[in-house]
C-alpha cells in the first residue's frame, strides 16, 4: 500500500520538459531518496506534489484515492508538508509562534501554544526551544522548527528539499536522527539530494531521476554507491568515440598543488596535481558538487586559486586573467553558457568579444570584418542563426556552438571544457563531442570536466576522479571499469578501489 | 467569466516612440478633476500645457533652451548606464562643470571667444570628470556601491557652491549670492537673434551624435555594452570590466560637466546656487525614457523640455498655482514610465 503515488507526471516550462512522465511511489514509514543531478527534475516533481506547480499531465493518488492538489493549502490538507532550502520563518517571533502561525483563529493564547509545541516536540523527539526567538537559532535548529511546523499540521508525508545543503556535518547527523524517529512514527519522508553518501546513510529506497525521467527505484540494501552514480550520470552513448591511443608527447597543461578554499558551502579544491598531454583528453569525472565548478573556473581565469601553480606549455598562468589565458592559448568552454555570452548582443558581436583588437582600427570597430568572421564561423560550426541575431534567441545547442566557435577557431593549445554537453539534445551532444575529439587529433590538450560518465568513457584517454575537492586518482580509460570509477566517485581512493576490484574479480 | 492573464511579450520596436503620445490622453483623464478643482478649464489647460509651447517662435525656442542641458545630462546618464555603472551624480557633476566655467570666466579676463569657448568646454568636461572620479575609483577598486556615493556627492558640491557664493566669490556688484559675471570672451554665442538659444545646444546635439558613434561603432562602446548587459560574460571574454566601467564613469561625468558650463556660459553668465534645480536627476528619467539609446535620449530630452515649458505656460496663462503644472508634469512622467514597463506584457485570455 502506497501513501503517495505520482503516475506519469509531466511538467513543461516553455520548450523544456522538466518532468517527462515520471512515476514515483512512496510507502508508509519509509525514507525515500529522490536522487539526481541538478536540473534532473527532483524539485519540480516535489513542487508539484506540494501544490506549487500544476502538472501538465499525470495523476496523484493519496492513500489510493486520486486527488487534485492546486495549492500548498490542498497539500497540507492531504497531509503533505515540505521544508524548502529557504526557510519561511519569521525571525522576530518565537518558535512556538512560528509553528502555530498558519493556523487561523482570532485570539492567541501564547502560554497554551507554547505548551502544545513542547508536547509535540517531546512526542516526536525533535528537540526545539519553544520559547526562543527564531532569529537567534542556528540553521540546524531553524530547520527542526520548519520540520515541526509541517508536522504540527498533521503531515504524514514530509518533503525535504536538499536539507543538508545548509548544514554543518554535526547538524547533518542530528537531522538524520530526527528522520529515523519520524520513520518510527510511521511518517514517510522524501529526501531530495544529489549526495550519494547521505542517501546511502539515511534512506530505505532511492528513486533516481535523470533529464526529467525516472531511471528507476532501488532498495538501499540492494544497491551500491557506484550503481547509483551510474544511474545518475549515465546517458545514452551516441557513437562519438575517440579513435586509437596516442603517445604522450609532452604536457601542455600542468597543475601542481592547486588549492581553493571552500566557501559558502562549496567543497573547494585540495592539493590537485595533474598533467594533460598534447593530443590527449583527460576526463574529470565525479558526482556534481565535488569541486568541478571550482576547477573549471580556476582554469578559465574566473576564480583565483589560493595556492598552487598552473602552466600552459612553458608559460606560468597561475593567477592569470581571462585575457591572459586566452593569449596563452587556452580555449574555454564554460559550464554556464547563458552567463558566458551577452544575451542582448548579436552573435557576431559575441564571436569577437574576446579578440576585439583583431577587429578594430584605432578603436573603431571594423564592422565588415566582424560580419565576415561571423558568417565564416556560422557556416563552419553550423550555428543556426544570422550574424545579427541576439544570442538570447538561440537554443542551448547553438549557444554552445557560438562558444565553441569563439574559442576553438583560434586553435588553442589547451581546451578546458566544463560540462560541454549538459542539457543538449542528441545531435548537439554528438556535434560538441566530435569537435572536442578534433582538437585532440589536432594535438591540443583537452581537459573534459563532465558528470556524464559515458561521455568520459567515450572521449577521455585518462580519467581523473574528483571527490570532495580531492583527486581520488587517475586511471587509463582502456584499463578502467565503470565500477572502479563509480567507487572512486563515491569517495574511495584509487588503491582501495582497485584492490576491491581485484578481490571481486 | 472571462479570465485574463499577463504574459511577457515585448511590443515591437516602432511602438516605443509612440508611448509618450499615448501617455498624454491618459494623463489628461487622470488630472481633469484636479484642474477643475483649481478652477480652470481642462481643455484650455491642456492646450497651454502642450500646444501653446509649440505654436509660437518664442516658446518653441524656449523649449529648445530648456532641452539644452537635458540633452547633456540625459546623454551623461545614458552613457554610464550603458556600461552598468549607475551614475546618479550627474547633478553634482553638472555643478562641478558650472563651477569650473564660472572660475574660468573670472580668471580669463579679456580672452577672445576663439580661445575662451574651447577652454570653457574643456574645463567643464574635466571638472565633471574630476567630480566623478572618486565614486568611480571606489566602485572599481573596492566595489563600493556607486549609487550611494554619487548621490551623496551631489549634496557635497551644493554646499561647496553655497560656500563660494556666500563667501569668496560673492559678486561685489550685487548683494545676491552669485559669482561675478564671466568674461565676454567666454560667453557661448547666441544661435538666433532675439533668443536665448545658445551654442550649448549645438554641443548637446554633437554629444548625442558622438555618443551614438562611440557606443555603436567603437571597441570602447562594444566593451561598455557587453559589461553593462552581462558583467560575467564580459569578464569571461577577457574584457577588463573595471577599467571599462571607470572610463564610462569619467566620460559620463565629463558630459554632465558640459551641461553646467552651458548654463553658466549660455544663460546666466554667472554661477548661482539654483543653476540646476534637478537637471541631473531629470537626466536619469531621460536616459530611461530614451532606452539608453542616444537618439532616444535626444527625443526624450526634447519631450521633457516641452512639458517643462508647458507646466510654466499652463500656470501663467490660466492663473492657477505653479504647482498644478508641476503635478500634471509629474503624472505625465509616471504614466509614461508605467507604459514603458507595461509594453513588456500582453493581455491574454486565460
Amino acid at each position: 500500500m502506497f501513501t503517495v503515488q505520482m503516475l506519469g507526471i509531466v511538467k513543461r516550462f516553455g520548450d523544456r520538459v522538466a518532468n517527462d512522465g515520471i512515476d514515483f511511489e512512496l510507502k508508509m514509514g519509509e525514507i525515500h531518496a529522490l536522487l539526481g543531478e541538478n536540473g534532473a527534475g527532483k524539485t519540480t516533481l516535489m513542487r508539484i506534489l506540494y501544490g506549487l506547480y500544476t502538472p501538465d499531465g499525470g495523476e496523484i493518488l493519496i492513500g489510493g484515492n486520486p486527488v487534485k492538489i492546486h495549492s500548498p493549502r490542498d497539500a497540507i490538507r492531504a497531509g503533505i508538508g515540505m521544508v524548502t532550502q529557504h526557510f519561511t520563518l519569521v525571525p522576530t517571533l518565537t518558535v512556538a509562534e512560528n509553528i502555530t502561525l498558519g493556523e487561523g483563529g482570532v485570539l492567541v493564547d501564547l502560554r497554551q501554544i507554547k505548551a502544545r509545541v513542547e508536547a509535540l516536540s517531546e512526542r516526536l523527539g525533535i528537540p526545539v526551544k519553544a520559547g526562543a526567538r527564531v532569529g537567534q537559532l542556528s540553521v540546524g535548529e531553524q530547520q527542526r522548527v520548519e520540520i515541526l511546523k509541517a508536522l504540527a499540521r498533521d503531515a504524514r508525508v514530509l518533503i525535504l528539499d536538499e536539507p543538508t545543503a545548509v548544514l554543518a556535518p554535526q547538524e547533518v547527523q542530528a537531522l538524520f536522527e530526527v528522520l529515523g524517529r519520524l520513520r518510527c512514527e510511521g511518517i514517510s519522508v522524501i529526501f531530495i539530494s544529489h549526495k550519494l553518501h547521505e542517501v546511502m546513510t539515511v534512506c530505505d529506497r532511492v528513486t533516481v531521476l535523470r533529464d526529467g525521467r525516472a531511471v528507476g527505484t532501488v532498495e538501499k540494501a540492494r544497491t551500491t554507491p557506484s550503481e547509483l552514480a551510474r544511474m545518475m550520470v549515465g546517458r545514452e552513448s551516441f557513437g562519438v568515440h575517440r579513435q586509437g591511443e596516442r603517445l604522450p608527447t609532452g604536457a601542455l597543461l600542468r597543475v601542481e598543488g592547486l588549492n581553493v578554499r571552500s566557501r559558502n558551502g562549496s567543497v573547494g579544491l585540495h592539493h590537485l596535481s595533474f598533467e594533460v598531454q598534447a593530443g590527449e583528453v583527460l576526463g574529470v569525472a565525479g558526482v556534481s558538487g565535488n569541486g568541478q565548478v571550482e576547477l573549471g573556473e580556476v582554469l578559465s581565469g574566473m576564480l583565483r586559486p589560493d595556492a598552487g601553480r598552473i602552466w600552459v606549455g612553458t608559460q606560468e598562468v597561475t593567477r592569470a586573467s581571462p585575457a591572459a589565458l586566452i593569449r596563452a592559448g587556452v580555449g574555454r568552454i564554460p559550464e554556464d553558457r547563458h552567463a558566458s555570452l551577452v544575451g542582448e548582443l548579436s552573435v557576431a558581436d559575441n564571436l569577437v568579444l574576446d579578440q576585439l583588437e583583431h577587429f578594430s582600427r584605432q578603436g573603431a570597430l571594423d564592422r565588415s570584418a566582424i560580419r565576415r568572421n561571423a558568417e565564416r564561423l556560422i557556416a563552419e560550426f553550423q550555428i543556426k542563426a544570422l550574424p545579427e541575431t541576439p544570442v538570447r534567441a538561440l537554443s542551448g545547442g547553438n549557444m554552445q556552438k557560438v562558444l565553441l566557435a569563439r574559442s576553438l577557431s583560434r586553435n588553442p593549445l589547451v581546451v578546458i571544457a566544463s560540462q560541454p554537453t549538459r542539457g543538449l539534445d542528441v545531435g548537439a551532444t554528438d556535434y560538441v563531442r566530435g569537435r572536442l575529439l578534433e582538437q585532440r587529433a589536432r594535438g591540443a590538450a583537452v581537459l573534459l570536466i563532465s558528470e556524464d560518465l559515458d561521455e568520459i568513457f567515450a572521449l577521455a584517454d585518462r580519467i581523473a576522479v574528483l571527490f570532495a575537492g580531492k583527486l581520488m586518482g587517475i586511471v587509463y580509460t582502456r584499463e578502467a571499469t565503470v565500477e572502479q570509477v563509480g567507487l572512486m566517485m563515491a569517495g574511495a581512493p584509487l588503491e582501495r578501489s582497485s584492490i576491491k576490484e581485484v578481490a571481486r574479480g | 467569466m472571462v479570465k485574463f492573464r499577463l504574459e511577457q511579450a515585448s511590443a515591437p520596436l516602432w511602438f516605443r516612440p509612440l508611448i509618450p503620445l499615448i501617455a498624454l490622453p491618459v494623463t489628461f483623464l487622470l488630472t481633469t478633476l484636479l484642474v477643475l478643482w483649481a478652477g480652470a478649464d481642462p481643455l484650455k489647460a491642456y492646450y497651454h500645457f502642450l500646444i501653446a509651447p509649440l505654436s509660437s517662435r518664442v516658446s518653441l525656442i524656449e523649449v529648445l533652451v530648456k532641452s539644452t542641458p537635458l540633452l547633456l545630462t540625459g546623454a551623461s546618464v545614458a552613457f554610464a548606464f550603458s556600461a552598468g555603472y549607475w551614475n546618479i551624480g550627474a547633478e553634482g557633476q553638472l555643478y562641478a562643470g558650472a563651477l569650473a566655467g564660472a572660475w574660468l570666466g573670472m580668471v580669463l579676463g579679456d580672452v577672445s571667444p576663439v580661445a575662451g569657448i574651447p577652454l570653457m568646454i574643456v574645463g567643464g568636461f574635466l571638472a565633471g570628470m574630476v567630480w566623478a572620479l572618486g565614486p568611480a575609483l571606489l566602485k572599481t577598486r573596492l566595489n563600493v556601491d556607486e549609487v550611494v556615493t554619487t548621490l551623496l556627492l551631489n549634496s557635497v558640491i551644493l554646499f561647496i557652491v553655497s560656500y563660494l557664493l556666500n563667501g569668496p566669490w560673492r559678486s561685489p556688484a550685487s548683494m545676491w549670492p552669485q559669482s561675478p559675471e564671466i568674461a565676454q570672451g567666454t560667453h557661448f554665442f547666441r544661435l538666433l537673434p532675439r533668443a536665448r538659444l545658445h551654442f550649448g545646444f549645438v554641443v548637446g546635439l554633437a554629444v548625442i551624435v558622438l555618443e551614438w558613434f562611440v557606443l555603436q561603432r567603437t571597441t570602447l562602446g562594444l566593451r561598455m555594452r557587453a559589461v553593462g548587459l552581462g558583467k560575467k560574460a564580459a569578464r569571461f571574454a577577457g574584457l577588463n570590466v573595471n577599467r571599462t566601467m571607470l572610463t564610462a564613469a569619467l566620460i559620463s561625468g565629463g558630459i554632465a560637466g558640459l551641461a553646467g558650463v552651458g548654463e553658466v556660459a549660455g544663460i546666466h553668465f554667472h554661477l548661482i546656487e539654483s543653476i540646476s534645480d534637478g537637471l541631473g536627476y531629470s537626466g536619469i528619467i531621460i536616459a530611461t525614457l530614451g532606452g539608453l539609446h542616444p537618439f532616444g535620449v535626444g527625443l526624450a530630452a526634447f519631450f521633457i523640455g516641452l512639458i517643462d515649458t508647458g507646466a510654466q505656460s499652463l500656470s501663467r496663462a490660466l492663473g492657477v498655482p505653479v504647482y498644478l503644472g508641476t503635478v500634471v508634469q509629474a503624472i505625465l512622467l509616471l504614466v509614461t514610465l508605467s507604459l514603458f514597463v507595461l509594453q513588456n506584457y500582453r493581455l491574454r485570455r486565460a
